[in-house]
């Protein structure tokens, strides 16, 4: 069996590199690999473009990477929420590109991605700025856009258990993007709660099988406020 | 700075939740869409989707010692599961909202269009906004009702002929409830359905930026 387990944090990331685009599961603060985050962090990479819901909240996680000058553009749904201050600070100092899309898109452009497709129609953003430019095709009398795959060269992802085959279940809203994200990268890195031995997961109950993972790193689980300051 | 006779975000909410019929699937938009959970009649069975992978949230937990980080709503509220309510994945979620499943769309507005047209996610002067999932919600789910004050501060109509405000979707809202009044949607313009107890249909035409249908009978909102 291919060892896809990373022994410590500096192993699970030791692939990531300078302007890389990288999908970030999680929405709010559940199902953020917040370790794997940090170890990011830590790296000093710069010009990632990050894939999120969010662009990062309060001080930590994609705040973090952002405050740290490792980012260069952020894809995201969600930009301007009030605990957004560390990048609408740099966005209006011009050091972040953004790029809004729509919440449901942003997702379907990852599974295209995941999927092998080439892109997708939705109605979502007909006749709106986030649908402006885009190529309008009408079937049934109705219009849709076309829409691009959204592909990362690593996924960084959350999850509950994992096995050594790299399978996968999540917790609540906490799967959110993560399942998603892992089908979309090149290279998944996985921040897991607990590993369990090879058959204890129940194959009906596995979320994200684990051919979509690359590597796992258990972090046990992500207690706040233990290395600094207050978080969220 | 409010009229007297205006509905309060709670009262508008008690109205809001009396349209929403028994089996359906809806979404309720963060702010005070949100408040709509509360006043479901007795007896209906009414499932409520959140955009972040929850079918069947329910409301808040009653002590706070049983909040999960792991279960909020997409307005960042934590919230409960009912029996038989399910997680799913975010391109699941949102097959559920742009594959037609979703009932009725409960959306706060900037704006509303004769047509039916919604603005809702940027104002026209900001250089940006945040979407988040109301352009692929309101451009799938069977009814949106826009719920929202009938001006915006300083009395500016928000009932208009056509938007000034950026557009989140063509053609989806079919009914409105304010503070003032139920305001219907129709091919044939707005209709004014009901109006809020000790509010006169004068104010809610005056308070209104568009041509409104006033029928023989115009109820009362129960408040």
């Amino acid at each position: 069996m291919k060892n896809k387990k990373a022994d410590t944090l500096e192993d699970a990331i030791a692939r990531l590199n300078d302007g890389a685009t990288m999908l970030i599961g999680g929405f709010g603060i559940a199902g953020v690999p917040e370790i794997l985050i940090e170890g990011v962090c830590d790296r000093g990479l710069r010009d990632l473009t990050i894939v999120a819901n969010n662009s990062g909240t309060h001080k930590t996680g994609i705040a973090r990477l952002l405050a740290e000058g490792c980012v260069g553009k952020i894809i995201c749904s969600f930009p301007w929420a009030v605990e957004s201050f560390v990048f609408k600070e740099l966005y209006e100092d011009g050091k972040v590109d953004l790029e809004v899309v729509p919440q449901g898109t942003l997702a379907e452009r990852m599974r295209a991605a995941g999927a092998g497709l080439g892109g997708f129609l939705t109605p979502t953003a007909v006749g709106t700025d986030l649908g402006a430019g885009k190529a309008v095709h009408e079937i049934d009398g109705k219009e849709y856009i076309l829409e691009m795959p959204l592909k990362g060269d690593f996924a960084l992802i959350k999850a509950r258990e994992v096995d050594a085959r790299g399978n996968l279940t999540f917790r609540m809203a906490a799967r959110n993007f993560n399942p998603v994200m892992a089908t979309a990268a090149d290279y998944t890195i996985v921040e897991a709660t607990t590993e369990v031995p090879v058959g204890d997961l129940d194959p009906e109950c596995i979320i994200t099988p684990g051919v979509f993972v690359d590597c796992y790193y258990i972090a046990g689980p992500y207690v706040p406020g233990k290395e600094e300051g207050p978080r969220s | 700075m409010s009229e007297p006779n205006r509905l309060s975000r709670d009262q508008i909410a008690a109205r809001v939740a009396l349209e929403l019929q028994d089996g359906w699937l809806v979404n309720l938009g963060i702010g005070m869409p949100t408040l709509t959970v509360n006043y479901i009649p007795e007896g209906r069975d009414i499932l409520f989707h959140s955009e972040n992978g929850i079918i069947g949230m329910g409301p808040r937990p009653a002590r706070d010692e049983d909040i999960d980080p792991d279960l909020m709503s997409a307005g960042k509220g934590p919230v409960t599961l009912i029996p038989g309510g399910a997680f799913i994945h975010h391109a699941d979620s949102f097959a559920v909202a742009r594959g037609g499943r979703l009932d009725a769309a409960v959306l706060g507005a900037f704006q509303v269009a004769v047509n039916g047209d919604l603005a809702n996610w940027r104002l026209p002067n900001a250089i940006s906004g945040s979407v988040g999932g109301a352009m692929d919600i309101a451009a799938g789910a069977k009814r949106v009702f826009a719920m929202m004050t009938h001006t915006a501060k300083g009395g500016e109509p928000k009932i208009v002929e056509a938007l000034t405000y950026p557009l989140t979707a063509k053609t989806c809202v079919s009914k409105i409830f304010t503070d003032m009044a139920v305001v219907a949607v129709t091919p044939d313009g707005y209709v004014l359905e009901e109006v809020a107890p000790g509010v006169t249909v004068d104010e809610v035409v005056a308070a209104t930026g568009a041509a409104l249908t006033i029928p023989d009978t115009v109820g009362t909102i129960a408040a």
